[in-house]
């Protein structure tokens, strides 16, 4: 029946053409802004790691001095050079990562090409593979490398194309501030959204090009970029970093079940109690083990003017779907004489009620292509505006997906009540009117 | 096939009751054609759409093909409907969308037919009433008597046990109406229960037996006095 309720439903439609594109019309501009909204959102705060994110945490601790009382209750999001090789060097968890922001001048072969700047990241081995990292040629370092401080590097898929066109440069040189590297891997585009294992590089901020061993960049003085937070005395320059009180390094593990995750929380507690125990740490001993989407809560990475307009534009579909209820009651008791025809050739009131509500949901669909348009054209307009969160403004598959959902779903609730009174019509009285 | 026992229909509003049909009793044995007739208001529609399923009723009994209907739910009657009873009404009710062909194809459709019965069920019924040539056609490009027979096929299509007919020439001229009444008298001769509700002496006439409702109840003519002028031209 299915197919001869969608065959009447086009009928219908065609019918009552005015009607029709004006129910589609208010269907289509509240889709529209909905899916505008909600993709600025969904793409803002989605997750980063999909199928991985659930299992990579970031082990946070408090090594500030007592003197400073802004924000008591929040936990630094970085760690000290002390504490991120202690427990890097602890190695407690499958893999694990320490890491600083940098940006290194690069020079290329060619010198017709003028030296540029590009955003880099001094890291460990575990970083590719705990991050799901792709890579187009070669692979990532090794921990010996970390340890020998190995000059070699990773390269992004734009700096591949820009120096070697492309091509497998795994074994060619790259020189970056007056250091030559090695590469060893060239990544397939990549780009963490949002930008979660810093945040203090801008929550939406484009990847890497140069990826360098922590050791090797600090051994190179390669530059380093980011915040840092520095208490007490001691000297915090640059080339001090390792010994300053400043926490400035970010640091992640992967922790794989529920029994690692525990264990780790108990190492992380231990050390915590022991840092306080020695002095080091003056605060209470407080630690905390946030996974990916856990920390991007706690770190409120979602603008909340997002969320505003979300729900603005719910609110404008809501009344948009309430001009489409009123014209399918419109449309739907109009045709009561074919109804109480139906009615009295066999059809149920089931029949009747799922008939109407496929005639709905036909329009909800029209709906949902119209709108589909306007979120095109509102997503474009979104990537006009400045800022690098607006250029990740694009539809995706689940976003298409949750277009026809929404929009199907919303004209067959738009059509219960008109379908409901028109099923309940009696056929008779119908009858007899014709 | 149609028994109606003490059957009442009552229609209720806050200060008054308004008997539709009161102490109505009737019989319709399988294979007869019976007219009901009687003069405006006095229940004969009330009875039909009743007696259709169309209607719930408020006392009193109805057995249709030896199933008592009242306790019936929707899809039950619906089903009954559709399975049992073909309904040709005076304003013809073909739906306007919809051309000749998929207007009888309407209750095969809710019978779950496979498109090839359909096709073929829909086709003999149009032969039935000489419009198998209009199949295409709209029921806006069809005269009165040939909307009448898409109806007429189109009750027929589903081969139900019970015709009703509401003034089914009451929309005609005088030769579409007689065409109409042939067609009915043939699919009488044919085996078809027919129950049809007239103003028409002359087609009441027609049938085997008349039943008389006045102020919503079967009345003999015999012992009604003013009408046995009106009944003895009937039977003449």
């Amino acid at each position: 029946m299915f197919g001869y309720y969608v065959e009447l439903a086009v009928r219908s439609l065609r019918r009552s053409k005015a009607l029709t594109a004006l129910m589609i019309l208010a269907v289509a501009l509240g889709i529209g802004a909905s899916i505008t909204t909600l993709t600025v959102l969904h793409v803002l705060s989605g997750d980063p790691l999909p199928g991985r994110s659930a299992s990579v945490f970031m082990p946070q601790m408090d090594p500030r001095d007592k003197e400073r009382d802004d924000h008591p209750d929040e936990l630094p999001t970085q760690v000290t050079w002390a504490d991120g090789m202690n427990l890097l060097h602890a190695a407690r968890a499958r893999r694990q990562a320490l890491m600083a922001a940098g940006s290194t001048p690069v020079q290329s072969d060619d010198l017709a090409i003028d030296p540029f700047i590009v955003p880099a990241r001094y890291t460990t081995a575990d970083f590719f593979a705990m991050f799901g990292v792709p890579f187009r040629y070669g692979q990532g370092w090794t921990a010996a490398d970390d340890e020998s401080r190995t000059r070699v590097a990773v390269i992004g898929a734009e700096l591949n194309d820009r120096l070697f066109r492309g091509e497998n440069s795994v074994g060619r040189t790259l020189h970056v501030d007056d250091v030559d590297l090695r590469v060893v891997g060239v990544l397939a585009p990549w780009r963490a959204v949002p930008h979660f294992y810093d945040l203090n590089s801008g929550n939406y901020s484009v990847g890497e090009e140069v990826y360098v061993p922590l050791g090797t960049a600090r051994a190179a003085k390669l530059k380093r970029n980011g915040s840092i937070e520095c208490w007490g005395n001691k000297s915090s320059d640059e080339a001090n970093m390792e010994t300053a009180n400043c926490v400035w390094l970010q640091f992640w593990v992967q922790l794989d079940d529920p029994a690692a995750v525990a264990s780790y929380r108990r190492f992380l507690d231990g050390y915590v109690h022991q840092q306080v125990a020695l002095g080091r740490f003056e605060r209470p001993a407080v630690s905390a083990l946030p996974n990916v989407m856990q920390f991007l809560d706690q770190q409120r990475v979602v603008p909340s003017d997002v969320k505003l307009q979300v729900w603005l534009a719910l609110g404008f579909f809501a009344v948009c779907l309430v001009n489409t209820v009123g014209l399918m009651l419109a449309k739907f008791m109009r045709r009561a004489g074919e109804v109480g025809v139906r009615r009295a050739l066999g059809a149920s009131r089931r029949s009747v009620f799922a008939q109407l509500l496929v005639e709905a949901a036909v329009i909800g669909l029209a709906g949902g292509i119209g709108g589909l348009g306007l979120a095109v054209l509102g997503l474009a307009m979104v990537r006009m505006q400045p800022g690098a969160s607006a250029e990740l403004a694009h539809l995706d598959l689940t976003m298409l997906g949750t277009t026809f959902v929404i929009s199907i779903a919303a004209a067959i609730a738009a059509g219960l009540i008109p379908a409901w009174r028109t099923c309940r019509i009696a056929p008779a009285l119908q009858l007899k009117s014709q | 096939m149609l028994k109606m026992t003490h059957l009442a229909k009552v229609y209720r509003t806050e200060v008054v009751e308004t008997y539709a049909l009161r102490d109505f009793n009737i019989d319709v044995k399988e294979g007869e054609f019976v007219a009901v007739t009687g003069p405006s208001g006095s229940g004969k529609t009330t009875f039909l759409t009743i007696a259709g399923l169309l209607e719930t009723f408020t006392g009193g009994h109805y057995h249709l093909d030896g199933v008592e209907v009242s306790q019936l739910d929707d899809n039950a009657r619906s089903r009954i409907r559709n399975e049992k009873i073909g309904f040709i009404f005076q304003a013809f009710n073909l739906i306007p969308d919809l051309n000749v062909f998929d207007n009888v194809e309407v209750p095969l459709r809710y019978r779950g037919m496979k498109a090839a019965e359909r096709k073929q069920r829909i086709m003999d019924a149009l032969e039935r009433v000489g419009l198998a040539s209009r199949a295409k056609h709209y029921p806006a490009e069809l005269s009165g008597g040939q909307q009448q027979r898409v109806a007429i096929a189109r009750a027929l299509a589903g081969s139900p046990r019970l015709l009703l007919a509401d003034e089914p020439t009451g929309n005609l001229d005088t030769q579409m109406a007689r065409g109409v009444m042939e067609l009915l008298e043939e699919i009488h001769r044919e085996g078809a229960t027919i129950v049809m509700v007239t103003h028409d002496p002359e087609l009441a006439a027609r049938a085997q037996r008349n039943v008389h409702v006045i102020d919503g109840q079967v009345v003999d003519l015999a012992e009604e006095p003013r009408f046995h002028a009106h009944a003895h031209t009937a039977h003449s």
